[in-house]
């Protein structure tokens, strides 16, 4: 039955530009962890900077980020956003011109990012490095991406709107409010430019971007594909409708808050950090309903996690976000931050959030996508299931190492000795960071190797479809398959 | 999604029906937190300290034509500002080295932000005020330190120390994770970009006068880009000369 409706929907919606987006997500998945490996290997072993400019670690850690955010996160928003509106809205794309703009314009965007950074072309804002020409390119393609969303819902033929693209939408929305606002600069050369904003306004502005590119982009975007996939994988309906729909809100409303609380002591003033920490401890409420929404999807079919590898990684995602969102509210908290701030805590919360959440509910997406798009099974299910575990396994020693050595760090910078002196001189510190930055870099290489065996499946699941025909059967036509 | 029993009546289920309304409600929804947290900030007065301490600034005899730095005709430097005298927009030299740090990424692993705890002002000194980075575009507050903190880093160790450190970090502090800049050392820097960088910063708010950009050549003349970020590094934290005891934050 499943088969025959995805027939159906192959020659009834634009599945091609999809399909793209799909392999170009994994693609980058493995270019943005190799790069992450690599910049997490230098901070151990520093020669590995090799006293060359371009791959230096202060150049290639944007590398890094812009590749796991944009590069991969942004082809999987993309993917998904695609192929859940046309089917939970029963219309085809309402231009697949402006789908193809998206494609090739946001890939323009990642191969000029790849070009820049290392170059040392940047703004120099965390998150919104590259330069003004390239910020102009973003906004064009984010609006074509936005714009033919929503008009994709206004032609529907189902009369409500499905609460997954309730949470695309809002993401879109306000990543253009962000992106707009946050790269407003005046250029000094074709790549060079300052920020409007300095000082203390800059750092709110920024970090209200930073912290959104999170909540929203990687937060909300992913909601919404949870909203679509787990439902589907699982074969059972959303836990609760009034949930999602109260949560969907209080995210929409608190999210926004949220950046102050990366500015926590610093010269920002004490309202409005005080103010981030409060909405930030609020927001476990709705990032909960959410979390719980997800995960009691499954009540009464728990067994399926047994045999079912796709749903194993939406599952997990599932967990580690709920996990990471009570980690960010107790670090947004003053005391606690006092400690945290500045440390490798940071980097821990995030890569929980990222590859625990972000990445295992993308994974777990794109498996079930390529399933859909090339109407066949995955060419290995063991090997989906040696990736489940290389990427768990390697987040959770990532995320271990980070913990220690950032608890570390902290209690280390503020330790005094029997004489009320500092204990300890900061390179101290660096020097004892060492094994866990080795460690955190093996953690990473796991994640890595579950990420390249995930390339290769799904290249052979292409193949096994292109012999097989079964893209070829479920278009119904004898066109060879563009795939 | 769900049994209709379980759905509540009212707005919701309007909305769930009209694209163009959940698009103007979200964004409506989606913009009260940043206007809320950002906005009073560029006009409440006790966001910048220098509202209320105006010699945290630095205030120029003659604003329009006396500059921060010239070289004089035996090419030594002639200061109209001295250190303490308060904030003040980066010299064209000082400000090649921003543009270098920020190429470099170095406001990845370094912060410059001191916060108000005894072990910080142990380390770095006192705490950073708002006032401190008004002409920074963007701000380099930075969000870790895989280094230690570098707002206050000026004057602490020689303009040779830093030579040697940025060259090879290893040679003088051996357990530093540092990458090793040693490009630095062999290419200059270029007065006509420097001087266009400083025109468009004035365009948004940072007091250059004429006298200021038409310094430029001769202060960057022959200049690496180790001397700029050096020049830069050396200036950090010592603009302002801030009193202890004096509660700077309300």
């Amino acid at each position: 039955m499943e088969a025959t409706a995805d027939r159906l929907a192959e020659q009834k919606y634009s599945f091609d530009v999809v399909r793209w987006f799909t392999i170009m997500a994994v693609v980058y998945l493995v270019v943005g962890a190799a790069v992450g490996v690599y910049i997490a290997s230098e901070l151990a072993w520093p020669f590995l900077n090799f006293d060359t400019p371009y791959i230096s670690f202060g150049r290639l850690r944007p590398v890094h980020t812009n590749a796991v955010i944009f590069a991969f996160g942004g082809c999987t928003l993309m993917a998904t956003a695609f192929y859940t509106v046309q089917r939970t809205c029963g219309v085809k794309l309402w231009s697949e011109k402006l789908a193809w703009f998206t494609f090739w314009g946001w890939n323009a965007v990642i191969v000029l990012a790849v070009v820049t950074l290392p170059l040392g072309l940047t703004q120099s804002k965390e998150y919104a490095e590259l330069e003004w020409p390239i910020d102009i390119l973003i906004a064009a393609v984010w609006l074509a991406f936005t714009f033919n969303f929503i008009m994709t819902i206004a032609i529907r033929k189902t009369s409500h709107i499905y609460v997954s693209n309730w949470f695309f939408l809002g993401m879109m929305i306000m990543i253009v409010y962000l992106h707009v606002v946050n790269s407003l600069s005046i250029p000094v050369g074709l790549f060079k430019s300052y920020s409007l904003f300095s000082g203390v306004q800059d750092a709110m502005i920024q970090w209200w971007w930073g912290h959104n590119a999170v909540g929203f982009y990687l937060t909300a975007g992913f909601l919404g594909i949870m909203y679509y996939f787990v439902p589907k994988q699982a074969n059972r309906p959303v836990y609760s409708y009034r949930l999602s729909v109260i949560h969907f809100w209080a995210l929409m409303f608190g999210y926004v808050w949220l950046g102050a609380h990366h500015l926590q002591y610093t010269a920002l003033p004490d309202w409005t950090g005080s103010l981030g920490a409060a909405v930030s401890l609020a927001m476990i409420i709705p990032s909960w309903g959410g979390a719980v929404n997800g995960m009691m999807t499954l009540s009464g079919a728990w067994d399926k996690l047994r045999t079912d590898y796709v749903l194993r990684f939406l599952i997990i995602a599932l967990a580690f976000y709920a996990m990471s969102t009570f980690e960010g509210p107790v670090m947004s908290l003053k005391t606690v931050n006092a400690l945290s701030h500045y440390t490798d805590w940071t980097i821990g919360h995030v890569h929980s959030g990222a590859l625990g959440w972000v990445a295992g509910i993308s994974i777990g997406a794109i498996y079930h996508l390529m399933t859909r798009l090339w109407h066949t099974e995955m060419w290995s299910e063991s090997l989906v299931n040696v990736h489940f575990w290389t990427a768990t396994i390697g987040t959770v020693i990532y995320v271990v190492a980070m913990w220690v050595s950032g608890i570390m760090q902290g209690l280390m910078w503020r330790a005094y000795d029997e004489y009320g002196t500092l204990a300890y001189t900061f390179v101290e510190s660096v020097a004892a960071m060492h094994p866990y930055y080795a460690m955190r870099a093996v953690g990473g290489g796991i994640f890595l190797l579950g990420a390249i065996i995930m390339l290769f499946n799904i290249l052979m699941t292409v193949r096994k479809s292109a012999v097989q025909g079964s893209l070829r059967d479920a278009r119904g036509t004898l066109t060879p398959a563009a795939a | 999604m769900s049994d209709s029993n379980d759905a509540p009546k009212g707005f919701q289920p309007w909305i769930e029906q009209n694209i163009w309304g959940l698009v103007i409600a979200l964004a409506i929804v989606l913009s009260v937190g940043g206007i809320v947290e950002i906005v009073p900030l560029f006009y409440l007065k006790s966001t910048e300290e220098a509202n209320r301490f105006p010699e945290i600034v630095w205030n120029r005899d003659n604003p329009g034509s006396q500059p921060i730095v010239t070289v004089s005709a035996d090419g030594s430097p002639q200061w109209n500002w001295k250190p303490g005298d308060g904030v003040r927009p980066y010299t064209a030299l000082e400000l090649a080295g921003r543009d270098i740090y920020q190429r470099e990424g170095c406001y990845l692993c370094h912060s410059q932000q001191v916060r108000p705890f005894r072990d910080e002002r142990e380390r770095y000194g006192h705490y950073s005020l708002a006032s401190e980075s008004m002409f920074d575009h963007p701000f380099q507050w930075g969000s870790k330190r895989t280094g230690p903190d570098m707002a206050r880093v000026g004057g602490k160790y020689s303009d040779e120390w830093h030579r040697q450190h940025l060259h090879n970090p290893r040679s003088v502090v051996p357990e530093s994770v540092m990458p090793s800049y040693p490009w630095l050392q062999e290419r200059t820097v270029k007065a006509k970009q420097i001087q266009r960088h400083m025109r468009g910063l004035r365009t948004i708010g940072v007091p250059y006068n004429d006298a200021d950009i038409e310094a430029a050549p001769a202060l960057l003349d022959g200049k690496t880009e180790m001397d700029a970020v050096i020049a830069y590094l050396q200036v950090l934290g010592t603009m302002a000369k801030l009193e202890p005891g004096v509660d700077y934050r309300q």
